[in-house]
């Protein structure tokens, strides 16, 4: 029986795909959003610290399916098959709510330099770093929408650096924890400019969720009281009670159709039960995260499209990046553990620009809580890795360790990519995303900048040994993923237009982070979530009821 | 990527799990393991004890490390199988050869320069092991290790967990 014909389909209900669900459907178009994985609840907390989004020695609490999801990593060792719990494989989440609905939930705007980085810094060498086609003012009512409707707290107005905004976060900052009151004082002594996290987590009752009552089990996690904000608690239900909306789980796209012209008349799913289902529609809109996003466009083939579509100039797939993450730890002679989550919660932005010789940087704040286990990555270089002495350290050390880190701004490599493997296919039997590729050296010279200040805030905050944890060259990807399928205005050197189509059809959307041209010295999800506001309400204003204005 | 169970494309792509295949030594009953024989059981247990030792407060042998690894090479640490069969035996090797004596027969500093060898010369079996006995010495309980959350205890970290810590902090409204 055929599937009745919709207004649009949108592949994947993450962070992007759930935005776009619910102004498309308020306005009265007819939706499907197809979700490869399942539909988690608050009650899905189990607090297992081996098995959860960030620590997947026992696998992935959320998504994709361990054995059904393979992919192909190209490195320095050569070529190999990684799984999703694995290195390397860089995975965010297969759910509703993709990985909004486990991740730390830090609600940043990027600076206005972020979608300027060309014109501010010039070419780097062996980068494809570009400017945006777009700038922050077009933007800023979409964060500021992003920040009200789905609910930040925090307060950022200590931060001198931001970009210009209208209005503050609709809710207070949570209480200061121990760290915040050592790192204050300390960052101000600097004459650094301390501020309190921006997230998108309760601190307050608001918007018909409860506040976060400070557990240690958060990012990686479910949140327990639907606290933490993501698009599974907030625009999808938004969606869903339009009556205009449909969820179909457990549902892996295979290509979008094509018809004889080019134009896009839905796509090709296989179902829970993996029947091949074909869903039709006007619009199809791709939101499955910057990798599979990029190689669902590489297994739709056409006459027209023989490379995939929108790769006419063999872009899509180029420029994966994300965030390297430089830290720093620092050892105290007293307790500064005090068992309150989520943990991060304070900030500076003094090194995201301006810094000497380098293009860009990236924001530095304390990390979330450690569970015993993770602990073990804090470990310093110097500490035998077993018997007594790694013991003693760890015994001593668990509880006064505070450690500073943050995302710098990624220089973008043109073959750091994703393509479609030939040869590997996943368990419905479509080709799999092939990572290659490295970072640009230029990234890691900006990451051993920022430890080196990262490491001096703690040494001014009396940390009685410190060190400094600095990212390798491999590929980044995992859950800031970004860039393969960039925005811009010339269809020669990019993949989707200003509104986030594509330069090839105009019914096909991308409508994620694989849109970004570069991603900021700053988590991403705020920019995703704003970035569909805008893309939704420009495909709004182009839609004729059964299509878009070409 | 020391929990890698990769596979390099060359190696071919049949064994969608590597190692699955190995055969669980406790079939014929007379170990009590699901995987390990009885005598790898032993060896295991003695390396977690180098690992993570007791002192002042249990090791990961108190804690039942080995009752954890083995609890998942039923699960997803299937792929692992291979690996642990024949680093324990490369690990006795290594004891004999050095000492004239199965591992578990050694003191513990002829243990610990057994498996400081061992580090360097099976370094992917060292890995492993490494990694597993700190699950099963740090992780929760549920999993099969950290008995009586006597690492928790140890670090102090507060159990059954203080939940609602804020609302003891905040005046009550109204």
């Amino acid at each position: 029986m055929a599937l009745k014909h919709v207004n649009a389909l949108i592949v994947g209900a993450g962070a992007g795909g759930g935005v776009v669900a619910k102004e498309l459907a308020t306005a009265g178009l007819s939706v499907v959003l197809l979700e490869r994985g399942n539909w988690y609840s608050a009650a899905d907390c189990r607090k297992d610290d081996l098995r959860n989004q960030r620590t997947t020695v026992l696998g992935n609490a959320f998504g994709p399916d361990e054995d059904r999801n393979p992919r192909v990593l190209v490195d320095d060792r050569g070529e190999g098959i990684v799984w999703p719990s694995e290195s390397g494989y860089s995975n965010n989440a297969a759910c509703v709510g993709g990985g909004t609905f486990s991740y730390g939930a830090q609600a940043w705007r990027y600076m206005e330099k972020d979608f300027r980085m060309r014109s501010t810094y010039g070419a780097v060498a062996g980068s494809t770093l570009e400017d945006w086609p777009i700038g922050y003012s077009d933007l800023e009512p979409y964060y500021e929408k992003a920040e009200r409707e789905l609910g930040v707290s925090g307060d950022v107005s200590n931060n001198i650096f931001q970009a210009r905004r209208n209005q503050g976060l609709p809710m207070p900052p949570l209480s200061p924890n121990k760290e915040y009151q050592i790192l204050l004082p300390a960052a101000k002594r600097l004459g650094w400019h301390p501020f309190d996290l921006p997230m998108l987590r309760n601190s307050v009752p608001y918007n018909g969720r409860a506040a976060c009552m400070r557990c240690r089990w958060c990012v990686g996690f479910a949140c327990e009281v639907n606290a933490r904000t993501g698009t599974h608690n907030t625009v999808i239900p938004a969606a869903l009670a339009t009556g205009n909306c449909e969820v179909r789980t457990g549902c892996m796209t295979r290509e979008i159709l094509l018809d004889d012209h080019g134009q896009a008349s839905g796509a090709a799913y296989f179902d829970p039960h993996d029947r091949l289902q074909r869903q039709t529609a006007d619009l199809v809109i791709v939101c499955c995260g910057a990798v599979e996003s990029a190689r669902l466009l590489l297994n739709t083939r056409h006459r027209l499209f023989p490379n995939g579509l929108g790769n006419r100039y063999d872009w899509v797939g180029r420029n994966l990046h994300a965030h390297t993450y430089p830290a720093a730890a620092g050892l105290f002679d007293y307790d500064t553990y005090d068992d309150i989550g989520p943990g991060a919660s304070i900030a500076i932005c003094d090194f995201n620009h301006g810094n000497p010789g380098l293009a860009g940087g990236g924001m530095l704040a304390n990390e979330f809580i450690r569970l015993p286990y993770q602990f073990m990555n804090q470990v310093p270089p110097w500490v035998p890795r077993w018997g007594q002495a790694h013991k003693d350290f760890v015994r001593t050390a668990y509880k006064r360790t505070v450690t500073i880190m943050g995302p710098v701004q990624e220089m973008p490599m043109f073959d750091a990519r994703v393509q479609v493997d030939p040869k590997v296919k996943d368990y419905w039997g479509i080709p799999v995303a092939r990572l290659s590729g490295k970072k640009n050296p230029h990234t890691l010279e900006i990451a051993r900048f920022t430890a080196g200040k990262a490491e001096a805030w703690l040494q001014e905050a009396g940390a009685v040994r410190t060190w400094q944890r600095i990212p390798g060259p491999s590929l980044s990807g995992g859950q800031h993923q970004a860039g393969t399928c960039r925005m811009g205005n010339d269809p020669k050197t990019s993949v989707v237009d200003q509104d986030c189509r594509l330069h090839d059809v105009d019914n096909v959307y991308v409508i994620d982070a694989s849109v970004h041209v570069t991603n900021g010295g700053f988590n991403p999800v705020l920019t995703i979530f704003a970035n569909a506001y805008r893309a939704s309400h420009r495909l709004l204003e182009a839609w004729k009821g059964s299509k878009v204005r070409s | 990527m020391p929990n890698s169970r990769r596979q390099f494309l060359g190696a071919g792509l049949s064994a969608a799990v590597a190692g699955s295949a190995i055969s669980c030594g406790a079939s014929n009953g007379a170990s009590p393991w699901r995987f390990f024989t009885a005598e790898e059981g032993r060896t295991v247990d003695a390396i977690c004890d180098r690992i993570i030792p007791a002192d002042r407060d249990p090791g990961a042998k108190e804690a039942r490390a080995v009752n954890y690894i083995d609890l998942q090479l039923t699960r997803p640490f299937k792929r692992y199988r291979k690996a642990y069969r024949e680093g324990i035996a490369a690990v006795d090797a290594a004891s004999r050869k050095k000492f004239g004596g199965r591992f578990v027969e050694l003191p513990a500093g002829q243990q610990t320069e057994v498996l400081a060898d061992i580090e360097k010369s099976s370094a992917a079996f060292f890995e492993l092991i490494l990694a597993h006995t700190r699950q099963g010495f740090y992780g929760d309980p549920r999993h099969g290790g950290n008995r009586n959350r006597v690492s928790w205890k140890m670090l102090g970290v507060p159990f059954p967990p203080i939940r609602g810590l804020e609302r003891y902090d905040q005046p009550k409204v109204g």
